[in-house]
């Protein structure tokens, strides 16, 4: 099963990449001119996300420098505690709807000081497998089509983190 | 909201340095966020520009009608007011394949192009659609299948068995995207679009520009 999954995954984009031209030159499509006519705009998409993402990534960067994260965390601490969620990957849920490299980063390091297959490995490597970063996706997505109200989008999105991270505790207090 | 999140962020950090003499590293961090920005759109030209051009193949040979198509009763019910063989559906459905297996390079592309095209149902350009608030909901929970990128770095710190996180991811994953969909369908209800509401009449006169935006 696991294999399976994991040849699937492996298999996916060379097959994507050699399907879709091979079934379109069947129906008679020019097929290069078709992929140079819309990769033009991948250019022009990416370049209008540059303003959204450097302001977004401006003021998480500038968040996390000033201390203001941990203490913060600090202050979540005991009451995290007392609801059965172990401190050390209190961090990783405050981090992970903000910044993808930042929680990838510390989860890392969370698998390298317990231990893959410890606990606290497993929580971690379940919070950040399990949902991705919500500013992010909102600043891609959205700044991609110059979107700016947003309007419940974040709400939605931080909800579903908050979820999301205690559903990772639970499920590994559950299968372990 | 992301207005007074950002300046939330952006005050607190700045007050919080000048109290604990942190300045000069906020300062510094402005700079290197800003560049990490720029960075990782560098980074994002070469994936959207591959992706896009073999998504106009697939768009243009008519790949993206029939895959719309094949799931469509679960897509419509998320998406009402998206229409019939629409081509935003097709790249949704592409957009929800590649996040299941992991595909995140794949994913970015085929999500953008599907607000795009939703973005072309949108009466206001510069508000975000219900649809549109439902693909956000989608995507930033994000349903996993295969968490491709830890099982690597698990494998990388000798874990005994590096898939085994499959299963509680698969669990919470689950979880948290049916409490997105939830979340999604109360604020839908709650900010009173009527479901099939294309283009939308006699709102618009009501309907200013959000200001300084």
């Amino acid at each position: 099963m696991v294999a399976a999954l994991h040849a699937l995954s492996t298999w996916a984009i060379p097959m994507f990449i050699v399907l879709i031209p091979l079934y379109a030159a069947f129906r008679k499509v020019p097929v290069y001119e078709t992929f140079v006519d819309g990769a033009k705009d991948g250019f022009s998409t990416a370049i209008g996300i540059i303003p959204h993402l450097v302001g977004m990534l401006t003021a998480i960067s500038m968040f996390r420098a000033s201390g203001a994260m941990d203490m913060l965390v600090a202050a979540a601490k005991p009451l995290f505690a007392r609801l059965g969620v172990p401190g050390d990957v209190l961090p990783l849920g405050l981090l992970r709807p903000i910044t993808g490299a930042g929680s990838l980063a510390f989860a890392t390091d969370l698998i390298k000081a317990h231990g893959p297959d410890s606990f606290i490995g497993r929580i971690a490597s379940t919070i950040q497998g399990s949902t991705d970063t919500t500013l992010y996706v909102l600043t891609v997505y959205f700044g991609a089509i110059g979107i700016r109200n947003a309007r419940y989008a974040l709400k939605v999105g931080l909800f579903s983190d908050a979820v999301g991270f205690f559903a990772a505790v639970f499920a590994c207090w559950l299968l372990y | 909201m992301v207005n007074w999140i950002w300046l939330g962020m952006i005050v607190f950090s700045v007050a919080f340095a000048v109290a604990t003499g942190r300045v000069d590293q906020v300062t510094e961090a402005a700079f290197s966020g800003a560049q990490t920005g720029v960075t990782v759109c560098f980074g994002l030209i070469s994936i959207l520009v591959f992706w896009m051009g073999l998504m106009r193949i697939a768009e243009v040979s008519g790949l993206v009608l029939k895959l719309s198509r094949l799931l469509a009763p679960v897509v419509r019910w998320l998406f009402p007011d998206v229409p019939k063989d629409h081509p935003a559906l097709g790249f949704i459905l592409s957009n929800m394949s590649a996040n299941l297996l992991g595909l995140g390079n794949a994913a970015t592309p085929m999500g953008i192009r599907a607000m795009q095209e939703l973005q072309k149902l949108n009466p206001h350009p510069e508000t975000a659609t219900p649809a549109m608030c439902t693909l956000l909901a989608l995507n930033t929970a994000s349903i996993t299948l295969i968490p491709t990128t830890l099982i690597a770095i698990r494998m990388n710190f000798g874990s005994a068995s590096p898939a085994d996180i499959i299963a509680p991811t698969l669990l919470a994953t689950a979880i948290s995207t049916g409490a997105a969909i939830i979340a999604d369908r109360w604020y839908r209800r709650r900010s009173g679009d009527p479901p099939a509401a294309l283009p939308r009449p006699t709102e618009t006169a009501g309907v200013a520009p959000p200001k300084g935006a």
